[in-house]
């Protein structure tokens, strides 16, 4: 019974990795843009929602409602004023500039709020779990996959029921026709990295509640994401739900056997899913 | 052309090189309201070019473009989409990863600006009006080339324009589908659509056009009546290459 409460608390592990995913997976399937800040973007959020918390009193749920939105104001502005100005046929500006953007984010984190660790008080809710059978599950990690789940859900909605997810897909498919059709791909991309940064904010608040955080883990929570990301298939926004929690199990599974394999577990599956399965587990049909 | 009327579209002394090449060399016509005019001439003599010009995928080196009286020579292919400019392309470029519905219906609602209300519908007598109905919900990078073809002409009219700019779309189709095209681009036509269409089939061009401009290694050659146009002895020479 001990493996499948260690499978069970991999999977919801995974929803905290999907989280994570979704909006470095969404950036990428639009533009081509690998965010190398992605990680650093989280744990900006994270900071935000504590200063939100700070301020105001406001318990974490509630101050991500108020972070999102600022979140979103700082991705639009990103993409306007910096990426949009670097995207183009050669793929290296665009990593240079994200790299510069991660080191500058973390310098100024550890600047402003130091190396001490902080976390997101949320309260009880943090101990409360459900027994279901044998299995006893935390109630905070439940709500994160069901977060993971909807956050993907609402993406999908979003691309395939909206007159602003056609144009996503459209200008994914061909920037260049798609202003011919009277998309302009800097907005488009603008909306893509603004709606990418508030699932980021989602990301941060479950990141902040679960656990300590300090300006220099976001490069490491990059990797989780960029590692989900490359497990899905590359545009596939579920295949990205199904990685993290590939990667999640993989932790989970290590970690039952010895503490000290967690992380090279969930590494290890991401090398054995790129042996096996070079696109990724949902590749898009016609690449 | 009645000489009061603002003409829809208009080139003024357009040029273009690529490096050495002039591919667009002094280039100026007007195009009045609702008219319909025909481009032919051989093979690398810039016609496509002249298409980008318009459409605003490219800029001109020298000269100026004018949609409606207005100076467009410095708007982007956005804005001149948004203005009524719509194209199709020689090579079909749907949005591959898009159903043709999809594809329609991002033009109409972007390039249109058709309100989410009435997109749905418009796209779809679009699609029936192209022969296109029973492919509306397939994936657009699968389609054979015929379709894509008619997937080109049916997006470019999703985006409403008042000028739509054809390029090649009659080759490499039967006879029968052929008469089907025609008149469709004639339907298009009757509704006071200005037309510039470049085709080698020129059967399908003279049926539907009222003027016809040929162009020579960058140059406008002539423009004129079809008939006056295709009985001159330079046409007949540079460009049909039958010695008169």
């Amino acid at each position: 019974m001990i493996w499948l409460d260690t499978l069970v608390q991999g999977i919801l592990l995974g929803g905290l990795y999907a989280l994570f995913a979704a909006g470095l997976s969404l950036v990428f399937g639009i533009m081509r843009l690998v965010n190398l800040a992605h990680g650093d973007l989280i744990v900006l959020g994270a900071y935000l929602i504590l200063g939100v918390m700070h301020v105001t009193g406001l318990h974490p749920f509630v101050a991500v409602l108020i972070a999102a939105p600022v979140m979103f104001g700082l991705g639009w502005l990103l993409q306007t004023h910096v990426l949009n100005r670097v995207l183009g046929d050669d793929i290296l500006p665009p990593l240079l500039v994200t790299f510069g953007l991660s080191v500058v984010i973390q310098n100024g984190l550890l600047e402003s709020f130091s190396a001490n660790s902080q976390k997101l008080t949320a309260g009880a809710i943090e101990a409360q779990s459900v027994q279901l059978g044998p299995i006893s599950m935390g109630v905070m990690p439940l709500l994160t996959l069901a977060s993971a789940v909807g956050v993907i859900f609402l993406l999908n909605q979003l691309f395939y029921r909206t007159a602003l997810g056609r144009a996503f897909r459209a200008t994914s498919d061909d920037a260049t026709t798609a202003q011919l059709m009277g998309i302009s791909p800097s907005r488009v991309f603008a909306m893509a990295t603004g709606i990418a940064l508030v699932v980021a904010t989602v990301a941060a608040m479950y990141l902040g509640t679960r656990a300590n955080f300090d300006p220099s883990i976001g490069p490491a929570r990059l990797l989780y994401a960029f590692e989900a990301v490359i497990i899905g298939g590359l545009g596939s926004l579920w295949g990205t739900l199904a990685g993290g929690i590939v990667i999640g199990v993989a932790q989970a599974l290590g970690a039952a056997v010895n503490p000290e394999w967690q992380i090279l577990s969930g590494h290890i599956a991401f090398v054995l899913v790129l042996l096996l399965r070079p696109r990724g587990l949902f590749p898009r049909a016609n690449d | 052309m009645t000489g009061a009327e603002m003409p829809i579209l208009s080139l003024s002394s357009v040029s273009k090189s690529f490096g050495a090449l002039k591919v667009t060399d002094d280039v100026s016509f007007e195009l009045a309201k609702g008219e319909a005019l025909g481009i032919i001439g051989p093979n690398g003599a810039g016609k496509s070019t002249l298409f980008n010009l318009i459409a605003g995928n490219l800029r001109p080196d020298q000269g100026s473009v004018f949609l409606d009286g207005k100076d467009v020579t410095r708007e982007t292919a956005m804005q001149r989409c948004s203005s009524g400019i719509g194209r199709s392309f020689q090579i079909p470029q749907p949005f591959g990863h898009l159903t043709v519905y999809e594809n329609l219906l991002v033009a109409a609602r972007f390039g249109g600006s058709v309100g989410a209300g009435e997109a749905p519908a418009l796209c779809m007598d679009i699609l029936a009006r192209t022969g296109l109905a029973a492919q509306a919900d397939k994936v657009s990078g699968g389609l054979p080339l015929l379709q894509r073809k008619r997937l080109e002409l049916a997006r470019a009219m999703a985006t409403r324009p008042r000028v739509i700019l054809l390029d090649e779309i009659a080759g490499g189709l039967t006879e029968g589908e052929c008469h089907e095209l025609v008149a469709t681009i004639r339907q298009i036509h009757a509704e006071g659509t200005a037309i510039i269409w470049i085709e080698h089939v020129l059967h399908a061009l003279n049926s539907v056009v009222e003027r016809l401009m040929v162009l020579n290694f960058g140059k406008m050659l002539m423009i004129g009546k079809p008939d006056e146009v295709m009985a001159a002895r330079e046409v007949r020479e540079i460009y049909l290459g039958i010695e008169a």
